[in-house]
């Protein structure tokens, strides 16, 4: 099964749309609970990114009966240093972001504790890559 | 307990107009103070009273999506118009305290922990 999302950057008053869509597909499927919860948190960090950092992106949803994975593809200025992204605090996140509780640096140590593999490809200045696989059944 | 069950200690008033009983019977498992939205979703947990200073409507759905049973303003502040109708439209209560953070969560720990 595969769904497929659009989001907008810069546009916060949607943030976690599609996010939100997705777990109540899980949800109608009757995915564990607890699979659900680790998989809305990556989800939502890596949408909150795009709509932080990105011009625009597309969320892409592949269901199995053994995994779902989620890759989110992004328009935008990409991530020089991934290592660097990955640590927790840092940010580049704009004064304003941050005055609404973005932009702690969290969000990246937040996908990598709730997923179970973790890939980010980015090219500076053309976009980024975010793909998250997690197993049901652990 | 319930979130209708907070409120007298929280000193939360009722918003006028709420008919607000199903969600006012959002079940309490305990409570989460922060105003970092990352460190809300890495770390509360279903049915936790999030405790925080952020009006905006992002908060809503962040209480959604980890299915915490209530959002306590601190220090009066008031949700932004589209916080309130996105509250409503998801059926999660953000409710206004007088209280600060130390204050309510202080008082939330002692009524639910019974310390
Ligand atoms: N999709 C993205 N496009 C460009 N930069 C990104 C993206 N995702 C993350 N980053 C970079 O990595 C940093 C750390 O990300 P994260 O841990 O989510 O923290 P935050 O978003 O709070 O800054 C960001 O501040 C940004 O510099
Ligand atoms: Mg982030």
């Amino acid at each position: 099964m595969e769904f497929s999302y659009d989001i907008a950057g810069g546009d916060f008053s949607r943030a976690g749309a599609a996010s939100s869509e997705v777990k109540k597909i899980l949800k109608q499927l009757n995915v564990e609970l607890a699979v659900i919860k680790r998989v809305v948190v990556a989800l939502y960090e890596a949408e909150v990114n795009v709509v932080a950092h990105a011009a625009d992106g597309v969320m892409q949803v592949t269901l199995d009966s053994a995994s779902i994975e989620v890759v989110i593809r992004d328009r935008g200025p990409g991530i020089p240093d991934i290592a660097l992204a990955m640590q927790e605090g840092y940010s580049t996140a704009s004064p304003r972001v941050r005055e609404m509780g973005f932009g702690a640096g969290m969000g990246l140590p937040n996908i990598k504790r709730n997923c179970d593999s973790l890939d980010i490809e980015s090219t500076v200045g053309v976009g980024t890559t975010v793909r998250m696989v997690t197993f049901f059944n652990r | 307990m319930q979130v209708k069950d907070i409120l007298e200690t929280l000193e939360i008033a009722p918003r006028p107009g709420d008919d607000a009983e199903r969600e006012l019977a959002r079940e309490v498992t305990g409570g989460y103070a922060s105003d970092l939205l990352s460190d809300v979703m890495g770390h509360a947990r279903e049915g936790q009273v999030w405790i925080t200073l952020q009006t905006h409507k992002n908060v809503v759905a962040i209480a959604s999506l980890k299915e915490l049973a209530a959002v306590v303003l601190v220090k009066n502040r008031e949700p932004d118009e589209d916080t309130a109708a996105a509250a409503r439209a998801e059926g999660i209560p953000v409710l206004t305290t007088p209280l600060d953070a130390f204050e309510a969560g202080g008082r939330l720990y002692r009524l639910l922990r019974g310390a």
